[in-house]
C-alpha cells in the first residue's frame, strides 16, 4: 500500500463532559473511497469537521498527504468538503461557484473560466456555467457541489451525507454516479453517512462508528459477513437478533439456548464460554425455508406471520413454534415459496457458519 | 345570472374597501392633503393683501441665497456620513446578535439595543448634553486624567451632532441587519472558507451580497430619519447647527413665511428621494425587494 492520504492518530474531541470522538485512529489509502458509517450522534460529523479544520482536536494528530494539520486553518488545507445541504452560493452563477476556489488561489480569469468549464463538462453539466443555482435540479446541484471542490484538485474530498436531501430514486442514481466520479478522478474520498447501503455500495473501506469510536474498519464484505462486534452485526444490513445462553462451545461453534425452549447453532466471534449470556445475529438470507412435513432435516419450525413482498428483497416473517420469537427469512429468488399463506406451518434452518454469536458484555449495551 | 354573480363580487369589493379605509384615510388626511396644501403654498407669491399669484420665487430664493443651499448640501452630506458610520458600527453588533450569541444571550443583546428607545429622543439627547457640556461629566474626567488642563466644551461641534445622530439611528440599522444575517446559512460561510477564502473575502463575496437587502433597508431608514431629524442637531449642535430642518422650522415659526418653509420642505423631500434612488442604483437593489424582505 502506498502512503496514506489521511492518517488519524488517537484523535479526541470533547464537548464539555461529552466525549464526541474518543481516541480514534485510522488510515485512508490514496485514491480509495472510505466511508464513516454510524447512527446520528455517533461523532462522525465531529470527526469530519476536524479533518476539514472547522474543529481542532483536543488530542491526537491528523495528517493529510503526510503533513500534520495541527493549527492549519480550513482555507489552507488540501481538503475540500461537499456539505450536507451542498452550500452552493445562491448569489453566484454555477460557473462562479465552480470558479470560487480558483479565484481565491489567484488563478487568472480566462484560465479559471476554462478550468471551470472543463470540470462542469466532466460532471455532465456542459454549458450550465451561466445558469443560476436555483435553476438546477437536485442531482445537478449535487454535481456542481462536487465539481466546485474537485476543480481544486484536493488531496482529500470530504462528503458530509450529501445524498441525504435527495429523494430515494435520485439517491440510488447519484450513488452510482458518485462511485463512477471517484473512480474517474482517482481522488481520495472520505464519505460520512448513516445509510449502510450507501456505505456498502460506494466504499472500498468502511469504518463503523458508535459512541465516538470505530467498532470495526474493513471492506464492505468484511463488515457484512464477518462483523466483529454486536453493534456492527446489528447496524450493517438486516439481522435477526436472538438472545440466550451458550450451552455448548466446541471450537468456533456454539449452541445457544434462547431460554424459552429454542436452541440454535452459531459461529462464535470473540471469547464465548459455556453459560455466558450471548446474542446471536442471523441474516434473513442465512436462513432457508422448507415445507413443513417434507423429508429432509429442517430443525426449526414455525408459522408464517406475514409476507413482506419487496421484489428481490422479499422476505417472510415467521413465528418460531416453541419460543414464539419472530424471525425474518429471505424468500428465495426462484419464486419457490411465492405461494406461502399467512398462518401456514413452515420449517427452516440457519446456516450455522453465517449466524454470529457474541458474548454480551455487561459494561455496555450493544 | 350576471347580476347574481356580480352582487357577491361587489360585496367583497366593499368589504375590501372598508378594511382599507383606515389606511386610505390616514394616507389622504395626513400625507396627501397637507402636501397638496404645502405645494400650493410653495408655488405662490403674495402680490398684495390677501392676494396671491403663482410663482417660483420661493424656489428661486433658495438658489439665490448661498446659506440656504449650503445648509441643504451640508445636511445631506452629514446624513450620508452618519448613515455610513451607523452601518459600520451596527454591522459587527448585528453579526454578534445573529451569528455568535445563542438563545437567551442573543435576546438580551437585542433588548440592550432596544432599551434606550424606551426614553424619548429629547431626554436621550439631553443626556448627551449632561455628559458633554463644559461643566459635564466627560470634560471633568478628561481633566482628572490629565489629558486636558481645563474643561473643554464638547457640545456644538459637528462631531457631537454626528455622535448623537449615530446613537439615535443604531437600532434602526441593527434590526434589518440582524434579520438578514440570521437567514444566512452558516454552511455557506464554511464552504467559502473550505474553498480557500479568507475572512475578508467571505465578508465581501458571501455575507454582504446576502445581507444586501437588509443593509439597503437599514440605510434608507437611517438616512431618512437623520435627514429629517430636528431635535438632535438642534440640541447638540446649538442654534447654528446648520441643519436643514431647522431652516424649515425657522421659516414656519420664526419668520412666519409658510410659503418659503413649504418650498424647503419639498426640496428636502426631493433631495431624500433622489439620494435613496441613487443609493439603490449604486447597490443594484430594488425598493420593493428591499422592503419586502425585511
Amino acid at each position: 500500500m502506498n502512503q496514506p492520504d489521511l492518517t488519524a492518530q488517537s484523535v479526541v474531541k470533547r464537548f464539555g463532559d461529552h466525549v464526541a470522538v474518543d481516541s480514534i485512529s485510522f488510515e485512508v489509502a490514496r485514491g480509495s473511497f472510505f466511508s464513516i458509517l454510524g447512527p446520528s450522534g455517533c461523532g462522525k460529523t465531529t470527526l469530519l469537521r476536524m479533518i476539514a479544520g472547522f474543529l481542532e482536536p483536543d488530542g491526537g494528530e491528523i495528517a493529510i498527504g503526510g503533513r500534520t494539520m495541527r493549527g492549519v486553518a480550513p482555507n489552507r488545507r488540501p481538503v475540500n468538503m461537499v456539505f450536507q445541504q451542498l452550500a452552493l452560493f445562491p448569489m453566484m452563477s454555477v460557473g462562479e461557484n465552480v470558479e470560487f476556489g480558483l479565484a481565491r488561489r489567484g488563478v487568472a480569469r480566462t484560465e479559471r473560466r476554462n478550468k471551470a468549464g472543463a470540470m462542469l463538462e466532466r460532471v455532465g453539466l456542459a454549458g450550465a456555467a451561466a445558469k443560476r443555482v436555483d435553476e438546477l435540479s437536485g442531482g445537478q446541484r449535487q454535481r456542481v457541489a462536487i465539481a466546485r471542490s474537485l476543480v481544486l484538485e484536493p488531496t482529500l474530498l470530504l462528503l458530509d451525507e450529501p445524498l441525504g436531501a435527495l429523494d430515494l430514486k435520485l439517491r440510488e442514481h447519484m450513488k452510482i454516479e458518485l462511485k463512477q466520479l471517484q473512480a474517474e478522478f482517482g481522488t481520495t474520498f472520505v464519505y460520512i453517512t448513516h445509510d449502510q447501503s450507501e456505505a456498502l455500495v460506494l466504499s472500498d473501506h468502511v469504518g463503523v462508528m458508535n459512541h465516538g469510536r470505530f467498532e470495526q474498519i474493513g471492506t464492505p464484505q468484511d463488515l457484512y459477513y464477518r462483523p466483529r462486534t454486536p453493534f456492527v452485526a446489528g447496524f450493517v444490513g438486516d439481522s435477526n437478533r436472538l438472545t440466550g445462553r451458550a450451552t455448548d462451545v466446541a471450537g468456533d461453534r456454539v449452541r445457544v439456548d434462547t431460554g424459552d425452549g429454542w436452541t440454535v447453532e452459531a459461529r462464535r466471534e470473540g471469547a464465548v464460554a459455556d453459560g455466558d449470556a450471548v446474542e446471536v445475529f442471523v441474516r434473513p438470507e442465512a436462513a432457508t425455508l422448507s415445507r413443513a412435513g417434507e423429508s429432509g432435516s429442517a430443525p426449526h419450525e414455525g408459522t408464517v406471520e406475514s409476507l413482506l413482498f419487496d421484489g428481490a428483497k422479499s422476505a417472510v416473517l415467521l413465528r418460531e413454534r416453541r419460543s414464539r420469537r419472530e424471525v425474518r427469512v429471505a424468500l428465495p429468488q426462484t419464486g419457490e415459496f411465492a405461494d406461502l399463506r399467512t398462518g401456514e406451518p413452515i420449517a427452516f434452518r440457519f446456516d450455522a457458519a453465517r449466524a454470529v454469536c457474541f458474548r454480551v458484555r455487561s459494561d455496555r449495551d450493544g | 345570472m350576471a347580476d347574481a354573480a356580480a352582487a357577491p363580487m361587489s360585496g367583497a369589493g366593499w368589504r375590501k374597501a372598508l378594511l382599507m379605509s383606515p389606511a386610505l384615510a390616514w394616507l389622504a388626511l395626513l400625507i396627501v392633503l397637507p402636501h397638496a396644501e404645502l405645494a400650493v403654498l410653495s408655488f405662490r407669491e403674495q402680490a398684495g393683501l390677501r392676494h396671491y399669484v403663482p410663482s417660483l420665487s420661493h424656489y428661486r430664493e433658495f438658489f439665490h441665497e448661498p446659506e440656504y443651499w449650503h445648509t441643504f448640501v451640508r445636511t445631506a452630506w452629514m446624513s450620508i456620513v452618519a448613515t455610513f458610520a451607523t452601518l459600520c458600527l451596527a454591522f459587527p453588533i448585528a453579526w454578534v446578535i445573529a451569528k455568535i450569541a445563542r438563545g437567551r444571550a442573543a435576546a438580551w443583546l437585542f433588548l440592550a439595543c432596544m432599551i434606550p428607545f424606551w426614553i424619548s429622543e429629547t431626554v436621550r439627547t439631553l443626556g448627551w448634553m449632561i455628559l458633554l457640556r463644559e461643566t459635564g461629566v466627560l470634560p471633568a474626567v478628561l481633566v482628572k486624567l490629565g489629558i486636558v488642563a481645563h474643561p473643554v466644551e464638547l457640545l456644538y461641534h459637528d462631531t457631537t451632532i454626528m455622535v448623537g445622530l449615530i446613537y439615535n439611528s443604531m437600532l434602526f440599522m441593527i434590526v434589518p441587519l440582524v434579520s438578514s444575517l440570521e437567514s444566512l446559512d452558516n454552511a455557506l460561510i464554511e464552504a467559502a472558507y473550505d474553498l480557500g477564502a479568507n475572512g475578508l473575502t467571505v465578508l465581501r463575496k458571501i455575507v454582504i451580497p446576502h445581507a444586501a437587502p437588509g443593509i439597503t433597508a437599514g440605510c434608507i431608514i437611517v438616512f431618512m430619519l437623520t435627514l429629517g431629524d430636528y431635535i438632535t442637531p438642534t440640541l447638540l449642535g446649538g442654534k447654528d447647527s446648520g441643519w436643514f430642518t431647522e431652516q424649515i422650522y425657522t421659516e414656519f415659526i420664526t419668520r412666519f413665511d409658510w410659503g418659503q418653509g413649504a418650498a424647503f420642505g419639498f426640496l428636502l423631500l426631493v433631495l431624500s428621494t433622489l439620494i435613496v434612488i441613487a443609493g439603490l442604483k449604486l447597490s443594484g437593489q430594488r425598493f420593493g425587494d428591499v422592503m419586502g424582505r425585511t
